[in-house]
């Protein structure tokens, strides 16, 4: 028995820097240290031959996958033959890898033990990666919508002569009463109000 | 009440995406039963994965790509067949006009003939040479597995130029063609509208041959249907056949140009203005510095069987992987390139539309001068003419002696 193997080189490629940062820091705190980051992959097979990657991880959604995919094909510039993930039979796997968002290449003739702890680590933080957006994304949207509620009372107000409190309860039972949300409801009405507004000097 | 299909396909953002783009907007699928739901792709490769993961049932696929993935050339490679194709042609050759100016001096032809457009090109890689350039030009193509890898590769080994050691052939994905012109990483491409116009119309290039100046009436695009799926939901398959077909048609007649190319332009499909679709779907070409050229049967979505998936089209496809060196020749493989085309399936789903259904599954390329009528089921059937610049025929019963006779 060799007593402990060299540690894996790993290339990350991805365009979105903050979640290439995030797998990076995964992967360091699991103790993979011959880390290589890349951006875009202009001189990519430059690189390839500097860091002589045993995995490759890059994002399912980069165009240049087909690029990469080539290079690998023409061996010239990668000089040990390189594969899709590590085992074909493991269909969960690259099925979870698919799902989250992310590839892997391993080079051939690595042991499936020591690259799928590298391959579960960008499949979690990938997947952790696309939470966060969405959650960004949520508290983006909740936000706007209160925006949207506050300028729709304001309207009410203004044309009606409404208090606030019944200005937000007219939005609110109109929205109830069209099955809608309430923001989408004061969407309309401020959309509504534009167009009928007198034009602006 | 008729069944209903839910059927999720793939696609990449090409003037070729036609047919299964107005297949959903345009009512066809609903019309068979088919929900069709379009997915837009950034890569050919994430195309395969998702297929190979369930995601997509079928996809717009590089028409090589399936017979790669039956091979076992790919990786992630579930077994694909090709039930029908997307139409013909569809491809031009853009060089940077520092190359185009070259090829002038040793007079390019205006009506970009692959022939002429060839003999200048070698000349002015020869003059570069005396000149004392070393970095060899670079073309670059969309993938490996993909007609235009091999319509370039044809047309320059048929120009006396060998595409392994006089030109670096590159890849890059078809929307950052005209950019890497612009950028000189690449001194020219091969690729799929509308990625040339967007090139000669900023001025960054100029067509100097097309597809279907190289090899007329070639194929480009398939509908790639997981085999699995299509063994498991026949009926399915069949009634998205019947309305790929009959988008077909309808892409085909000129008087729907304008629209499908208002529906192209969308931003969940190319999302690029609409003139820039109406230069394929015409086949007058913008070919730079504001010229504009007609080119006959630069795209086909319909006539002359263009959705036809001939056997002798894939082998055509597998002879070139060998000539390129990317797969070994043998009586199987050969099998399995042409046993990944479907004929029989297109026959049997098309048959109740009463369109014109060719009575052989293969034919020999590039026999045929002039228009020709042919044997048929359904409605008479005009083909050709198909022939190769080279004058070169394909004949598929004779697959071993093509191979050793393109053999280097």
């Amino acid at each position: 028995m060799p007593q402990r193997s060299i540690p894996l080189s790993i290339l990350i490629i991805d365009e979105n820097r903050l979640r290439a940062a995030v797998i990076e820091e995964g992967l360091r705190d699991a103790g993979y240290d011959r880390l290589t980051v890349v951006h875009d992959v202009v001189g990519i097979a430059r690189k390839i031959a500097e860091t002589s990657p045993d995995v490759i991880v890059i994002d399912l959604e980069n165009p240049n996958r087909d690029v990469l995919e080539s290079m690998f094909q023409l061996s010239r510039a990668v000089q040990r033959p390189i594969a899709m993930f590590v085992d074909r039979s493991d269909q969960a796997s690259i099925e979870a890898a698919v799902e989250a968002g992310v590839s892997a290449y391993v080079v051939d003739g690595l042991k499936r033990e020591r690259v799928k702890p590298i391959v579960d680590m960008a499949i979690s933080r990938f997947n952790a990666f696309a939470r966060m957006a969405r959650e960004l994304e949520e508290a983006r949207s909740q936000l706007e919508s209160r925006k949207l509620i506050d300028r729709a009372k304001g309207i009410l107000m203004a044309t009606r002569g409404l208090s606030e409190a019944d200005a937000y309860a007219l939005l609110r039972k109109t929205a109830m009463n069209q099955n809608r949300k309430i923001s989408e409801i004061a969407e309309s009405l401020i959309t509504a109000a534009g167009l009928l507004a007198p034009p602006e000097e | 009440m008729r069944k209903s299909h839910e059927i999720v396909a793939g696609f990449m953002p090409l003037l070729d995406s036609a047919i299964l783009v107005a297949a959903k907007e345009m009512g066809f699928a609903q019309a068979e039963g088919v929900e069709l739901i379009l997915v837009r792709e950034t890569s050919w490769a994430s195309i395969r994965d998702r297929m190979a993961v369930g995601h997509f049932q079928v996809a717009h696929q590089l028409a090589p790509m399936p017979i790669a993935a039956n091979l076992g050339l790919t990786p992630l490679a579930a077994k694909t067949i090709a039930p029908i194709a997307l139409g013909l042609g569809g491809n031009a050759v853009t060089v940077s006009n520092d190359v185009w100016a070259r090829m002038c001096d040793c007079g390019a032809p205006a009506d970009l003939d692959a022939g002429a457009a060839g003999r200048a090109l070698r000349a002015a890689l020869t003059a570069r040479a005396r000149e004392g350039a070393r970095e060899p030009l670079k073309l670059a193509v969309v993938h490996p597995f993909s007609g235009h890898n091999y319509e370039l590769r044809y047309w320059l080994a048929g120009s006396g130029i060998d595409p392994d050691r006089d030109i670096e052939i590159v890849f890059v994905p078809p929307p950052l063609m005209a950019d890497a012109l612009t950028a000189e990483t690449i001194d020219g491409y091969c690729v799929g509208e509308p990625w040339s116009t967007a090139a000669t119309l900023a001025g960054a290039g100029r067509i100097a041959t097309v597809k279907a100046a190289i090899w007329r009436s070639s194929p480009e695009k398939v509908l790639g249907a997981a085999a699995a799926w299509a063994e498991q939901e026949p009926e399915a398959l069949a009634a998205l056949l019947r309305a790929l077909c009959r988008a077909a048609q309808w892409c085909g007649a000129a008087e729907n140009h304008h629209e499908l190319a208002a529906i192209l332009a969308g931003p969940d499909y190319i999302a690029r203005p609409a003139e820039w679709m109406l230069y394929g779907l015409s086949g007058t070409l913008a070919i730079g510095s504001g010229a504009t050229h007609r080119i006959e049967d630069f795209f086909v979505p319909f006539a002359k069987a263009a959705t036809f998936p001939w056997k002798s089209h894939a082998s055509w496809f597998y002879s070139q992987m060998v000539r390129w060196g990317q797969v070994a020749h043998s009586p199987e493989n050969a099998a399995i390139a042409r046993e990944t085309y479907r004929p029989d399936l297109y026959r049997s789903a098309l048959k109740p539309l009463g369109v014109a259904l060719p009575s052989a599954n293969a034919k020999v390329e590039g026999a045929l001068a002039a228009p020709t009528p042919v044997g048929s089921a359904g409605a008479s059937l005009v083909l050709g003419p198909d022939g190769f610049f080279d004058g070169a025929l394909f004949d598929p019963d004779k697959l071993d002696d093509y191979i050793a006779a393109q053999r280097r």
